[in-house]
């Protein structure tokens, strides 16, 4: 019995209810409020105002309760949301260096300008499940340390910079365009901006594989953490009609900067390389893993031959964005059947040939061997 | 027109009137340059890419107030993403929608084009997943824009004198590709090439977004469109040899359903408006 796939606006219609009432689980446990969300599983938030090239706390907390956990639904709501904002021009560059610092550590040097700052980590911590926190922990105080004026802290790079051991950035221009690939079509070679700009909202995991992949052998960069620090920075935009800055808020940045050994080449002293990660919020794993394949990318331009996958700009930047991927691969979902019938159509046909072939070559060799 | 995009009314048709003239522009020049795929700065919309994020592009820049529009996935108005597109609209853009072909100004479509022949008054505009036709060929964007500027078609005429080595047929069904006004090959998009006969010198223009891949392309009314083949091997039409179950209609494109696990199929109209309307006109 044939019966027609109709009444699809009925059966989307109950899935969203379905949807909505999965979303909010057994109704005798107290909803989660998105600020909850954005104070408590600030990790996430982070994330999602990162790869949503967003920076909304309370906007990625809603996002991430809408998308019932899933991080990449909730940066794809984010984005959708992104798209329709005006875009009224492009904030004053950051000084990171000025940056209240609540974390920053270099695995180059053991005390440096500014000192090690551990902060809010999980680093050394063990990781064992804590009973305690299955339900409400008591509020923890924090001791700061005596004497913890905010000294200095330059970059661990501008350090290497003065004596000429590491490239140095090339000088900024600030009449030069800000390339934006979300206003315009990405093209392959790339500029650095766009490629840093692909790489922070680039999804977290294809990044720490890439970078992984480079530390195993597959486009070796030799890297050292030369910094990495967290903290928060002014924003300040300058609006052409006023002609000075106006401080727009505050934001959290993570910021790494790996120093990478480099042999030098024909026309290059050997000196250090840089790659270059920054994110929203806390994530260091994201900076991190950005700055590993930043200066990967950076191979061609500093002579080297592209063979391995994390060096390639156009693989990592065609495959890094986490909305496109899951649109794209989930797509499959969609219904194919009228693909699948041409397909089914010219199968069916190989085959008869295929078993007629057989048949005739059978049946000629027995006519052959009758007639020996 | 209102610009303003809060976050409960929106622009009509969705986009911002900015992205729309961008958008125009490209559209325009794909017009002019039949069968090119002309970059353009495709936005985020809030259906994921690869669900149609190209032609509902097209689609909302193209759209006016008196449009009448149809949605089409597989040839059916009623399948779940056609559905989904078309609410999309009705709710944005408030136009007027309808799943007679005849009736419909702007058609999107996923795989399939109508059997009913199209009109000048009317506009296609196909979802496309993968609009270069070369990309499986060659995964390189640059390098595959290069063969396109110097109209090297050579790699592409291999695989199908691969495949007739191989197979004694051009193993390609659906996304068959075509030669467009003698100059650029394109990507049809994933329709059958039961379709490809059916672009050739259209009256309808034919407009194609990809909004993952950021391209627009498009076929002008009346234009040459060949499906590639050698003289020796022409292009040959899927042959369907059934009859539709439903409306006994021959010579169209038929899905084929299975009905039960003990091998039972019927195999029944893809486009789902030219069913339901031979069945009105079979019945007194």
């Amino acid at each position: 019995m044939y019966v027609a796939v109709k009444g699809g606006e009925a059966a989307i219609d109950a899935a969203h209810a379905l949807l909505a009432k999965e979303r909010r689980g057994a109704p005798d446990v107290p909803e989660i409020t998105a600020s909850q969300i954005r104070e408590q599983l600030s990790l996430a938030v982070a994330r999602v105002m990162s790869e949503g090239s967003l920076y909304d706390e309370d906007l990625a907390a809603l996002a991430v309760k809408q998308a019932r956990g899933d991080l990449i639904e909730a940066i794809f709501l984010l984005r959708a949301y992104r798209t329709t904002l005006p875009r009224f021009g492009a904030s004053a560059p950051l000084d990171t260096a000025a940056m209240h610092i609540r974390r920053r550590i270099s695995a180059t040097f053991k005390d440096l300008p500014g000192g090690q700052v551990l902060g809010p980590t999980f680093d050394y911590t063990h990781r064992l499940l804590d009973p305690a926190l299955a339900e409400a922990a008591p509020s923890v105080t924090v001791a700061t340390a005596p004497g913890a004026e905010r000294e200095a802290a330059p970059h661990v790079t501008k350090l290497l910079d003065g004596q000429g051991l590491i490239e140095t950035n090339p000088p900024a221009d600030p009449d030069a365009p800000v390339g934006d690939l979300t206003r315009e079509p990405l093209e392959f070679p790339a500029g650095r901006d766009l490629r840093l700009q692909a790489l922070a909202r680039g999804d977290e995991g294809f990044l720490l594989a890439l970078g992984y992949s480079t530390q195993r052998g597959f486009g070796r960069t030799h890297p050292f953490a030369g910094e990495i620090r967290m903290g928060e920075l002014e924003v300040s935009f300058v609006p052409e009609e006023l002609g000075f800055e106006v401080p727009l808020g505050s934001i959290t940045l993570t910021e790494c900067e790996m120093v990478n050994q480099f042999k030098g080449s024909a026309d290059k002293a050997p000196q250090f390389t840089r790659g270059y990660g920054l994110a929203f919020g806390h994530a260091e794993r994201k900076a991190m893993s950005m700055a590993l394949v930043d200066r990967a990318l950076r191979t061609e331009e500093l002579g080297g031959e592209v063979t391995a996958p994390a060096q390639d700009e156009e693989f990592v930047l065609a495959h890094c964005d986490n909305v496109q991927a899951t649109g794209f691969v989930e797509h499959l979902k969609l219904p194919h059947y009228v693909d699948f019938q041409a397909e089914l159509v010219l199968l069916r046909q190989l085959r008869e040939e295929w078993v007629r072939a057989r048949d005739a070559s059978a049946s000629g060799d027995g006519k052959q061997e009758a007639a020996e | 027109m209102s610009t303003s995009t809060t976050r409960t009314t929106y622009n009509f048709a969705y986009l911002d009137e900015q992205t729309k003239r961008m958008i125009r522009r490209a559209i325009l020049k794909a017009i002019a340059v039949p069968g090119y795929q002309v970059p353009f700065a495709s936005r985020e919309m809030p259906m994921p890419y690869g669900w149609g994020t190209g032609g509902v592009q097209v689609t909302a820049s193209i759209l006016g107030k008196d449009d009448v529009l149809k949605v089409i996935d597989q040839g059916a108005d009623d399948t779940t993403n056609a559905v989904s597109i078309r609410k999309f609209f009705e709710k944005t853009a408030g136009v007027a929608t309808t799943t007679h072909t005849g009736e419909a100004t702007v058609i999107q479509t996923r795989h399939r084009i109508p059997e009913q022949p199209l009109g000048e008054n009317q506009v296609l505009v196909y979802q496309v997943p993968i609009p270069e036709p070369l990309r499986f060929l060659e995964p390189r964007e640059p390098e595959t824009r290069r063969m396109h500027a110097l109209e090297e078609y050579g790699l592409m005429h291999v695989k199908l004198y691969e495949d007739i080595a191989r197979h004694g047929h051009i193993a390609t069904t659906y996304a068959y590709p075509v030669k467009v006004d003698g100059r650029y090959v394109m990507d049809p998009s994933p329709t059958p090439k039961f379709d490809n006969p059916k672009m050739d010198h259209c009256a309808a223009l034919q407009l194609f977004g990809a909004g993952r891949e950021k391209r627009i392309y498009a076929l002008p009314p009346y234009t040459r469109v060949e499906s590639l083949d050698f003289e020796d091997h022409p292009f040959e039409r899927t042959h369907i040899a059934a009859r539709c179950e439903l409306c006994g209609s021959a010579g169209v494109y038929l899905d084929e359903v299975v009905t039960d696990d003990k091998g039972g199929r019927m195999f029944v109209c893809s486009d789902t408006d030219h069913c339901e309307k031979q069945r009105g006109e079979g019945t007194p």
